[in-house]
């Protein structure tokens, strides 16, 4: 399976296991900017890891400081090692910005309709520096 | 509709310092979020400032490195710490550390020490229409609401950008026409008695919040101004709810004389407010049944006003509180306490003042497995339970106070 996505944030191509959330998150209260993993208990990916995943999202929600929790993952390498969203976010994704200003190494974003991020849920997935989706 | 720059705005972010940082973020952002061009803006309220992590700390002093300084106003939300030495915050060595560097980073960058999260009652208030860039949820709502002046909710990072590049995205509820309002919120059939009670607006705010989402929403049925620090309360409350950053009251808020004058064009929904719907909110910002334990009492989101911590004077009545009872305000009003020779009668009182942070953002309260929190702020009824760990029992400012004088919950009036 090949899909050719639109890059939201140019980064690092990516490797790694599909983690597909299947409904949206906050970051901030969300996942835990030290680690990556998934703390809000009525989220049903509650417990996974997003860290060196390929992380799906079907949409993101809530608080204004997204973008602080992203860029403290990429900065303790508890990032995602490619996103994948729905429609662009840009208080997440300025994480990558910023990040991408201090020199950090970030990985890609790119986007992909919600209703085409299900079929690739527990598979190894890459995403190439051209946006270019690919099941292993 | 791609984003042009001016040649001005390009050769700034061409460029290698901090305010070529700060452009870049600025117009990258605009980007993502199909800006057509960047607005020129009159003022910053930079939310920033609040440690999460070292990476915040260390990306405010690359900025101060590349020589970055604000071009407009900017003041300062609250941080992590209290800078005035008020109370005590339990943070290890190291993030005490980084959240001072942090606070010092924003400083250096020209920002104002005002650490508040109500800048607009410490003396930033943008002119009606003027395009601005603020954060924090609750100052966007009354910037937008109250004051009339137009700015999105700017979160961490792109809040200095901003200020640094004294641009924003031309977007959102910078355009007039994202203004209007396609939701009538109307409480004309609620007891006025109840309207006219300080605990009415936070919970209006709740379900307001709650009801409207994302959208924008006309309160109908308010007869009277209910004053300033009534529509702080409503803000906040709608903002922790909902994602709201912007609401009309009819009669009361600049943009909407009356309720036709704020509809959108196109359909319109109606949601009328009953007597109900508000004892179910207000009973859903306590998450436990009053069992008689209560281990502290926290007013204060968003920021005291000085009139509101007369009115706590007032309600004390030269009694001493026997629980832990946090009064969180900024230095702005720590400063007007001390001309009017207040400070002694509320730590005679048994008060602890929090200035320049707030007990939701920063551990201040004794840290308890199962401890049980009080008070009238719909906003820390929102956040206590996940950021603190207390359970929350929501009651008025004078339940506040009574329960702190008796060392138990009690509730002076039934509300809703």
């Amino acid at each position: 399976m090949r899909f050719q996505t639109e890059i939201l944030v140019r980064g690092q191509a990516g490797t790694g296991e599909a983690l597909v959330f299947t409904q949206p998150i906050s970051f901030w209260g969300g996942i835990d900017p030290t680690s990556g993993r998934v703390t809000d208990v009525r989220h049903p990916q509650h417990g996974a890891s997003i860290a060196g995943r390929v992380l799906f999202l079907p949409g993101t929600i809530g608080s204004s400081s997204a973008s602080a929790v992203l860029l403290e993952l990429v900065y303790a390498n508890h990032a995602p090692a490619a996103l994948i969203m729905d429609a662009p976010d840009a208080i997440l994704l300025l994480g990558l910005l910023v990040a991408q200003e201090m020199g950090w190494p970030t990985p890609i974003a790119v986007r992909l309709k919600a209703a085409e991020q299900g079929g690739f849920a527990g598979q190894t997935v890459s995403v190439g520096e051209d946006g270019l989706l690919k099941v292993l | 509709m791609s984003l042009v720059l001016s040649p001005e705005e390009r050769a700034i972010a061409g460029g290698s310092d901090g305010a070529a940082i700060a452009m870049r973020l600025v117009a990258e952002s605009a980007r993502l979020l199909g800006a057509p061009r960047l607005i020129p803006i009159a003022s910053a309220h930079i939310d920033g400032a609040l440690y999460h992590g070292d990476s915040g700390t260390l990306f405010a002093e690359r900025l101060v490195e590349g020589g970055a300084r604000v071009s407009v106003r900017a003041t300062l939300n609250v941080g992590a710490l209290d800078l005035t030495g008020s109370c005590r915050v339990r943070l290890a060595d190291h993030p005490r550390d980084m959240a001072q560097r942090m606070m010092g980073a924003y400083r250096a960058l020209g920002c104002e020490p005002s650490w508040t999260c109500a800048p607009y009652q410490a003396g930033h208030r943008p002119a009606f229409g003027t395009d601005v860039a603020w954060g924090e949820s609750n100052a966007v709502v009354f910037c937008n609401s109250v004051l009339g002046a137009r700015t999105n909710r700017y979160g961490d990072f792109l809040d200095i950008a901003c200020a640094i590049a004294g641009r924003a995205p031309d977007t959102g509820l910078h355009r007039p026409e994202n203004r209007r309002a396609s939701i009538i919120f109307d409480v004309s059939q609620i007891d006025p008695g109840f309207l006219a009670s300080d605990i009415a607006w936070p919970i209006l705010g709740t379900l307001f919040g709650r009801t409207v989402g994302s959208n924008i929403g006309v309160v109908k049925g308010i007869e009277t101004h209910p004053g300033e620090d009534a529509l702080k309360a409503f803000g906040a409350a709608s903002a922790s709810a909902g994602a709201v950053g912007l609401f009309h009251i009819a009669g009361v808020t600049p943009e909407a004389p009356d309720v036709a004058a704020i509809l959108a064009n196109g359909p319109v929904e109606v949601v009328s407010i009953d007597q109900t719907a508000l004892r179910n909110t207000q009973s859903a910002l306590s998450t436990i049944a009053s069992t008689g334990q209560l281990d502290a009492v926290a007013i204060g989101s968003p920021h005291l006003s000085f009139a509101e911590i007369r009115t706590l004077i007032r309600l004390l009545n030269g009694r001493r509180v026997c629980l832990p009872f946090y009064a969180c305000t900024g230095r702005h009003v720590l400063k007007q306490l001390e001309t009017h020779g207040l400070l002694a009668d509320l730590t005679s009182a048994g008060i602890t003042l929090v200035a320049d942070t707030c007990v939701v953002v920063t551990p201040i309260l004794a840290d308890l497995p199962n401890g049980i929190l009080m008070t009238n702020s719909g906003k820390f009824a929102h956040y206590a339970p996940g950021n603190t760990g207390y359970s929350v029992l929501y009651g008025s400012l004078a339940d506040c106070v009574e329960s702190a004088v008796c060392g138990r919950p009690t509730f002076t009036q039934v509300a809703a």
